[in-house]
C-alpha cells in the first residue's frame, strides 16, 4: 500500500456498487454475527437492548404501582420494594435511557455526517458488547436476589458492608464500573467522528443538531464518568479490603460519596436528555416544512446547558448541612441553567409557530415534549431554590420531577424519533393509525399518573417508601398514578405492537418518506452496506432542501464525489472546516471486541468475591491484554504498516 | 431567522495520506480522549484527597512531612524515562532506527525502576491500607498510578515489538505519536499525585 494518493472523483457506476457491497457487507452467519462492526447493525441492536431493558425497568414500575395503589398493602416486603426501585432506577437510567440514546447515534450519526462508518468501528462493537455484558451483570445479582438495595444514587453509609452484607452492593458497584468503560469508549468514538469524518464542506455550522446533542453529551461523559467509576471502586474496595473511604467510624467521609456521585449524576441527566432534544430539533422542523429557527441560539444553548450543568451536582446535597455560601451559589447556577433550556423551547415553538405542521405520530411525540419540558422544568427550577428543596426533598414531588424529564425529554423524543426514522431502518413505514393511538394513550396515561404525585409529593408523601398508612390523603392520588401508570404502560405497548406489524406488513417506505432535508434521508432505505456510494460535498445545512430554500443556501452534490473503494475506505476531514484531510483505512469485521468483553466480563465476575475468584480476574486479564494485542496489531491491509516490500 | 448564506467548499485535488499517518491517524484524536477521560480520574482522585484534608483536622495524616527519601528519586526517574522516550521519537524522525530502539528500551526500563522504587517506598510506609483514611486513599491513589504506569510498560514493549518487525517506522509513526503521548501523561499523573501527596503538605 502507497503512503499517499489523489483520491479519485466520480460517480458510481453498477459495477462499483456491486463492488462496494462486496466490500462492506457483513459476512453471514453466527461468526459474522459477533464479528460484524456495521454501525447500522450495532445501532440497531443498541436500540432492541436498551428497550428491553426499558420494557423489564417497566415492568418493576408497575409492580410498585400495584404496591402503591392502595394504602398498607404486603404484596412486596421492604426488602423486595427496595430491590425493585433501585433495580428499576438503574435500569431506567444507565441500561435504558443513555443506551437507547446511543443507538440512535450509531446508526445515524455517518449517515448524518456523510461518512461510511464511525471512526472506530471496532470500538463502536466493543462498547455495545461491554453494555450488553454490564447489563447482563447487574441483573444476573439481580436475579439472586441481590439487586441494587439502596437507590440508584447509592448513598453510603447504608452501601457499607456492615449494613449491606449480601454481594448487592459489588454487583452494582462492579457493574457500574463496567459499564463506565462501554460509555467512555463510545463516547471517545462520538467526539473523534465528529472531530474528524464529517463529509468534506460540512462545517461546524452545518452539522445537525443531534450531532451536538450526542458530541456534548459525549465530552461530558468523557470528563465526568470517571468521578462514578472511581466512587464505586472506593466503595468495592471498603466493602472487600476494609478500606475507610466511607467508613464513618474511621473518619470515612459520606459527603464524599454523594460529591462524587452528583459530580457525575447530574451532567448525566443532561446527556440523557441532550440527544434527546437534538432529536427533536432536527425532526421536528421536517414537519413544520421549514427549517429550525435559532440554529445557533440552539446549538449554543446545548453547549451552555452541559457547561452549567457541570456546576449544579450540589442541588442535589441541598439538605445534607453544607455551607450556606455554597448553597446559595449552587442553587443560582440551577436556576441560571434554565435560561439555556428556554432558548431551546422557543426556538421548537416558534418553529411550530412559522411553519405550517403535519400533525403525524412523530410530530405528536415531538410536540408534546415540549410540554412536558416545561412542566419537568417548572418543577426543576422550583426544587432548584434552596428553601422549596428542604420541603420537598425525598418526597413525590421529586418522583414526579424525575419522570417529567426523562419520560419527557427522553422517552416522547424517542418513540416519536422511532415514528420518524423507522421507515429508514427498515424500509417500512410504520402505521398511523394505531400511532396516534399509542400516542394518546401513553401521552394521557403518563399524565394522569405522573400530574397528580406533584400534589402526593406537597402533600408530604415520602419517596422510597414500601407502603404508606390510610388516610394520609394520599390514599386516591395513589390509586390514579397507579391507573395512569398501566395506561402509559399500554400507550407504549401500542408502540411495540406497531413495530412487529409494520415490519411484516408496512408500506414500503422509499428514500425519502417525509421529503426531509438531512444526508441520511439521499439513499435508500434501508440504506446499502456503505452508506454513501459516492462521498458527498456538503453545501449548507439542509442538502436535499437547497432548491427549495434557494441559491443562497448553497449547493450541495449528492451523486459525485470522491469514489473510495480501495477495500474499506472512508474520507476523514479537518475538524472545523471539513476539509479532506485524509484517506481512512477502516477495520474488517473482527470478534476482538466480542472476546475483550468475555475478557472484561471475567475480570468483574473474580471482582465479585476478590479473596476467592482471583483466579478468574487473572485469566480475565491475560484475556483482555491478548485481545487488545491482537486487535491492535498493525496490519498492512489497514494501511498501518510500512510496506515490507518497499 | 433566515440563515445567513454559507460558501461552498469543493473537494480539493490533491494527494491525500492514507492511512495510520502521524496526526491524521484517528487513533492519536483517540488517545487524546483516553488521556482527558484518565486525567479527569486522577483529578477526582486528588478531588478526594484535598476534600478530605479540608474536612479533616491535620492530624488526619499519620505523617504531617511524608519522607521523599523514595518519592524524590522515583519522581526523577520517571522524569529520565519521559525524557528518554522523547528522545528514542526525536531518533525516529531522524531514520536512526537503532536509537530509537533503545531509547524505548530506556524508559521501559526507568519504568519498571520507578515501580521498584514504589514498592520499597509502599514497604517503609509506617501504616497499611486499612489502618485509616488516610492510607485508604495514598495506597488507593498511587497504586492506581502504578497501574497506569504498567499499562504503558506493555505498550510501549509492543511498539518496540512492532519495530524490531520492521512495521513501523517515520511513515508509519502513529503507534509511537500514541504511546509516547501515554507516556508523557503518565509522568504528568504521577508529578500531579507527587504534589499533592509529598509537598502540599509541607505548604500546609
Ligand atoms: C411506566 C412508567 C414508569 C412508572 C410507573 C414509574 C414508577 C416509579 C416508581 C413507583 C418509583 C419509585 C418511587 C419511590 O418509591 O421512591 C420510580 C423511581 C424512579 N424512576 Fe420510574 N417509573 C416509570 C418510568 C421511568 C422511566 C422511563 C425512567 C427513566 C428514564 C424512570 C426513572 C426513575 C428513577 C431515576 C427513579 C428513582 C429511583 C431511586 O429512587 O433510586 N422511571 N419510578
Ligand atoms: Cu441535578
Amino acid at each position: 500500500m502507497t503512503f499517499e494518493r489523489v483520491p479519485a472523483t466520480g460517480t458510481a457506476s453498477p459495477g462499483y456498487l456491486e463492488r462496494l457491497t462486496k466490500i462492506w457487507e457483513t459476512e453471514p452467519g453466527i461468526l459474522g454475527w459477533f464479528s460484524s462492526v456495521d454501525h447500522k447493525e450495532i445501532g440497531i441492536r443498541y436500540i432492541f437492548t436498551a428497550f428491553i431493558f426499558l420494557a423489564l425497568g417497566g415492568v418493576e414500575a408497575l409492580i410498585m404501582r400495584v404496591q402503591l395503589a392502595r394504602p398498607d398493602q404486603h404484596l412486596l416486603t421492604p426488602e423486595q420494594y427496595d430491590q425493585l426501585f433501585s433495580t428499576h432506577g438503574m435500569t431506567m437510567i444507565f441500561l435504558y435511557a443513555m443506551p437507547i440514546l446511543s443507538g440512535f447515534s450509531n446508526y445515524l450519526w455517518p449517515l448524518l455526517l456523510g461518512a461510511r462508518d464511525m471512526a472506530f468501528p471496532r470500538v463502536n462493537a466493543l462498547s455495545y458488547w461491554l453494555f450488553v455484558a454490564a447489563g447482563i451483570f447487574m441483573y444476573t445479582g439481580f436475579a439472586m436476589g441481590a439487586g441494587p438495595n439502596d437507590g440508584w444514587f447509592n448513598y453510603v453509609p447504608y452501601a457499607n458492608k456492615e449494613y449491606n452484607p449480601g454481594l448487592n452492593m459489588d454487583f452494582y458497584a462492579l457493574g457500574m464500573i463496567f459499564l463506565g468503560i462501554s460509555t467512555t469508549v463510545g463516547s471517545v468514538n462520538f467526539v473523534v467522528t465528529f472531530l474528524r469524518l464529517r463529509a468534506p464542506g460540512m462545517s461546524i455550522n452545518r452539522v445537525p443538531i443531534m450531532i451536538w446533542g450526542t458530541f456534548t453529551a459525549s465530552v461530558a461523559n468523557i470528563l465526568v464518568v470517571p468521578s462514578v467509576s472511581l466512587a464505586f471502586f472506593l466503595l468495592w474496595m471498603d466493602r472487600n479490603f476494609g478500606t475507610h473511604f466511607f467508613d464513618v467510624s474511621a473518619g470515612g467521609q459520606p459527603l464524599l460519596w454523594q460529591h462524587l456521585f452528583w459530580i457525575f449524576a447530574h451532567p448525566w441527566v443532561y446527556a440523557i436528555v441532550l440527544p434527546a432534544m437534538g432529536m427533536v430539533s432536527d425532526a421536528l422542523p421536517v414537519f413544520c416544512r421549514r427549517p429550525l429557527v435559532g440554529y445557533t441560539a440552539v446549538v449554543l444553548s446545548t453547549l451552555a446547558t452541559m457547561t452549567l450543568g457541570f456546576g449544579v451536582w450540589v442541588h442535589h446535597m441541598f439538605t445534607t448541612g453544607l455551607p450556606t455560601l455554597a448553597l446559595s451559589f449552587f442553587s443560582g447556577v440551577s436556576i441560571i441553567i434554565a435560561i439555556p433550556s428556554a432558548v431551546a423551547v422557543f426556538a421548537w415553538t416558534l418553529t411550530i409557530w412559522l411553519g405550517r405542521p403535519v400533525i403525524t405520530t412523530a410530530f405528536l411525540y415531538f410536540a408534546s415534549m415540549i410540554v412536558l419540558f416545561v412542566i419537568g422544568g417548572v418543577s426543576g427550577f422550583m426544587t432548584g431554590s434552596v428553601p422549596v428543596d428542604w420541603q420537598l426533598h425525598d418526597t413525590y414531588f421529586v418522583v414526579a420531577h424525575i419522570h417529567y424529564v426523562l419520560i419527557g425529554i427522553n422517552l416522547f423524543p424517542v418513540i416519536g424519533g422511532l415514528y420518524f426514522w423507522f421507515p429508514k431502518f427498515s424500509g417500512k413505514m410504520m402505521n398511523e393509525t394505531l400511532g396516534k393511538w399509542s400516542f394518546w394513550t401513553s401521552f394521557i396515561g403518563f399524565n394522569v399518573a405522573f400530574l397528580p404525585m406533584h400534589l402526593t409529593g406537597l402533600l408530604g408523601m415520602p419517596r422510597r417508601v414500601y407502603t404508606y398508612p390510610a388516610h394520609m390523603g394520599w390514599d386516591t392520588l395513589n390509586m390514579v398514578t397507579s391507573i395512569g401508570a398501566f395506561v402509559f404502560a399500554i400507550g407504549i405497548v401500542l408502540t411495540f405492537i406497531n413495530v412487529l406489524v409494520s415490519l411484516r406488513s408496512g408500506r414500503i417506505a422509499g428514500p425519502n418518506p417525509w421529503d426531509a432535508p438531512t444526508l441520511e434521508w439521499s439513499m435508500s432505505s434501508p440504506p446499502p452496506p456503505y452508506n454513501f456510494a459516492v462521498l458527498p460535498t456538503v453545501a449548507s445545512r439542509h442538502p436535499l432542501w437547497e432548491q427549495r430554500l434557494g441559491d443562497s443556501h448553497g449547493t450541495s452534490t449528492l451523486d459525485e464525489g470522491f469514489t473510495l473503494d480501495d477495500k474499506r475506505e472512508t474520507i476523514g476531514t479537518t475538524a472545523l472546516d471539513s476539509e479532506p484531510d485524509v484517506i481512512l483505512k477502516m477495520p474488517f469485521d473482527s470478534p476482538a471486541p466480542f472476546i475483550l468483553t468475555v475478557g472484561t466480563s471475567l475480570i468483574f465476575a473474580g471482582m465479585l468475591i476478590p479473596s476467592r475468584l482471583w483466579a478468574v480476574t487473572a485469566v480475565g486479564c491475560l484475556v483482555v491484554i491478548a485481545a487488545i494485542l491482537i486487535w491492535l496489531w498493525p496490519e498492512r491491509e489497514l494501511g498501518q504498516r510500512v510496506e515490507s516490500s518497499q | 431567522m433566515s440563515d445567513v448564506p454559507m460558501h461552498e467548499t469543493t473537494p480539493v485535488q490533491r494527494a491525500l495520506p492514507i492511512g495510520t499517518v502521524a496526526y491524521h491517524a484517528s487513533g492519536w484524536y483517540g488517545m487524546l480522549g483516553v488521556i482527558v477521560t484518565e486525567g479527569a480520574l486522577f483529578g477526582y482522585l486528588l478531588f478526594s484527597y484535598f476534600y478530605c484534608a479540608v474536612q479533616l483536622p491535620p492530624s488526619w495524616t499519620p505523617e504531617p512531612h511524608p519522607s521523599l527519601t523514595y518519592a524524590l528519586p522515583a519522581t526523577l526517574v520517571m522524569f529520565l524515562s519521559s525524557t528518554a522516550m522523547w528522545w528514542a521519537q526525536r531518533g525516529f524522525y531522524l531514520g536512526a532506527a537503532p536509537r530509537y530502539r533503545f531509547g524505548l528500551v530506556a524508559a521501559i526500563l526507568l519504568g519498571l525502576v520507578f515501580v521498584a522504587l514504589e514498592l520499597l517506598e509502599w514497604k517503609s510506609k509506617p501504616f497499611a491500607l486499612t489502618d485509616s483514611l488516610y492510607s485508604s486513599l495514598y495506597f488507593t491513589t498511587t497504586g492506581i498510578d502504578l497501574v497506569h504506569l504498567i499499562v504503558g510498560i506493555i505498550a510501549v514493549a509492543a511498539v518496540l515489538a512492532w519495530s524490531l518487525l520492521g512495521y513501523v517506522d517515520a511513515r508509519r509513526d502513529t503507534p509511537t505519536l500514541i504511546v509516547g503521548a501515554y507516556w508523557h501523561f503518565v509522568t504528568l499523573a504521577w508529578l500531579a499525585v507527587f504534589v499533592t501527596f509529598y509537598i502540599s503538605p509541607y505548604l500546609r
